[in-house]
């Protein structure tokens, strides 16, 4: 079961997710980015937070893609944070 | 249909000053022509998925082709592969004809592409995850990859490309009618268009879907698997790929000076027929006819026609009656170079488009490979091997599943004022 979800995780994704951006290296420090400069729009966005639902069991909403979360940063801290308070018997693929 | 309008001025006609291929005999323009011209077919077996448990053996595959060798890695995941072709073509057409859209006012280019299936393998592989694991691994992308629309968006976003842009859904005739509408936003003030066509078929649910035609062709060998007009034609293969060009006024390209006119966009027609149940006879020759008024030319002008190229009874028997009707028995030189690419749908009529540009360019018409067997029932001229030919017009015939006609004349860029 994974319990942690660091920066790289996230780039794993979007690079699965929604394809490496075409200005920026993924691989450098995006933390702090906004999505936005990276090149990745909302469905982009929602398509990456449906994988972590698919693979963590952490939901993360609609409406907090689109209004909480605006960089790298948000997003490993809204699921890490998340992850540790996964209800019991949350079914993790 | 025949209207009467006022003479578009000579300086206005609509010409195409840039192209992009993707056909299975070439990826590229060069490659697809070469081949084209020297009669290599791009039909084989089916390799993209086991094709055991359907009837079909044998269709247009491009080989080799790696999307993120093309396109921008962002757009890959939400991209059916049509799209991928439409947008591969696209940018080649506009380098092609040397065109920066991004030093241009943003409204001064549009898009009107051609599309018959939808992004079917896309589609397929979500129905795949959506019965198989649920609905919540159905990608977001879904919402617009599967759509005919999808690829006129991704080539306009891509380009920013924001005058007003359209779709044409009309099956193997969308490539013309697409240039058709292409050329209709042109007169209505648009500087340039990216038009042409695009389809990816080769999957399990695109040769399903086309299954239920009845039109394809179950021969396992390539070589006999796709014969036109032959005494034993039987249906088609199906082919992928796309065909992007770039549309201007012949007076907005020299303004600009752009460094190839292949040809002009001279006239156009389209018809639909009447249902098969009612006997009456099918209006490809209407359409071929008005294209040819629209152009300001009579049959004699004719040094070449594309045909269609259906492959089966009744397709076949309709375009040589409207091919004999127009030009008489044996009138004119008759050539189906998607012999060698397959019925490639949406893109197949643009794809016969380039080749008759090229051809013009050139002066060869290109050859059909594998028929020579022509029934008397098919009095036509049909060339079946390379023929070298003082080209200045070429008649390229569509015909969609359902009933589309489309008739498109391109012009020689010498012949124009």
């Amino acid at each position: 079961m994974r319990t942690s979800f660091d920066l790289d995780d996230l780039r794993t994704l979007l690079r699965s997710c929604a394809g490496e951006p075409e200005s920026i290296d993924l691989a450098s420090d995006i933390a702090d980015l906004t999505f936005e400069e990276l090149g990745y729009d909302s469905i982009a966005l929602l398509e990456t937070a449906a994988r972590v639902e698919q693979d963590l069991g952490v939901t993360v909403e609609d409406n907090v893609v689109a209004e909480d979360i605006t960089t790298p940063r948000d997003f490993v801290a809204y699921v890490s944070t998340r992850l540790g308070q996964r209800p019991v018997g949350t079914r993790v693929s | 249909m025949t209207a009467t309008r006022t003479a578009t001025p000579a300086t206005d006609v609509p010409v195409v000053t840039g192209l992009g291929v993707a056909a299975p005999n070439g990826l590229g323009t060069d490659a697809f022509w070469t081949a084209t011209r020297d009669g290599v077919s791009g039909l084989g077996p089916i390799t993209r998925f086991a094709v055991d448990s359907y009837p079909v053996r044998v269709a247009g595959e491009i080989a080799g082709f790696t999307a993120s060798e093309h396109i921008p890695s962002r757009l890959i995941p939400s991209t059916d592969r049509s799209t991928q072709f439409a947008l591969v073509c696209s940018g080649w057409a506009l380098a092609d004809a040397g065109l920066d859209p991004t030093s241009l006012p943003e409204f001064a280019g549009s898009v009107v592409t051609a599309n018959a299936l939808g992004g079917v393998e896309f589609i397929q592989r979500e129905l795949h995850s959506l019965w198989g694991r649920g609905p919540k691994y159905v990608t977001a992308y879904m919402s617009y990859a599967w759509f005919y629309g999808v690829n006129t968006g991704q080539i306009s976003i891509r380009h920013q490309l924001k005058g007003a842009g359209g779709v044409v859904v009309t099956g193997q005739a969308g490539g013309v009618d697409a240039i058709a509408q292409a050329r209709r936003k042109l007169r209505a003030g648009q500087r340039f268009v990216v038009t042409g066509g695009a389809d990816a078929p080769v999957c399990p649910y695109g040769i399903t879907a086309e299954l239920a035609t009845n039109t394809l062709s179950t021969r396992a060998d390539p070589d006999t698997a796709y014969l036109p007009f032959d005494r034993s034609a039987a249906g088609h293969v199906p082919g992928e790929g796309a065909t992007m060009m770039i549309l201007e006024s012949l007076s907005v390209a020299r303004e600009r000076g752009a460094d190839t006119i292949y040809g002009a966009i001279a006239g156009y027609g389209a018809t639909f027929d009447p249902h098969p149940a009612s006997g009456k006879p099918s209006t490809l020759s209407r359409a071929a006819a008005t294209a040819l008024a629209d152009a300001g030319l009579t049959e004699g002008d004719i040094d070449v026609v594309f045909a269609d190229g259906a492959a089966t009874v009744d397709g076949d028997r309709a375009e040589t009656a409207a091919i004999t009707e127009l030009f008489g028995p044996r009138g004119v030189p008759v050539t189906v170079p998607k012999t060698m690419t397959g019925r490639m749908y949406g893109a197949g009529a643009a794809t016969d488009v380039a080749a008759a540009l090229l051809a013009i360019r050139d002066d060869v018409i290109p050859p059909t490979v594998g028929s020579a067997d022509l029934p008397d029932d098919h009095p036509l001229d049909l060339v079946t091997e390379a023929r070298p030919a003082r080209l200045a017009h070429a008649l390229i015939l569509a015909r969609g599943s359902g009933g589309f006609n489309a008739a498109v004349v391109v012009s020689a860029a010498p012949a124009l004022p």
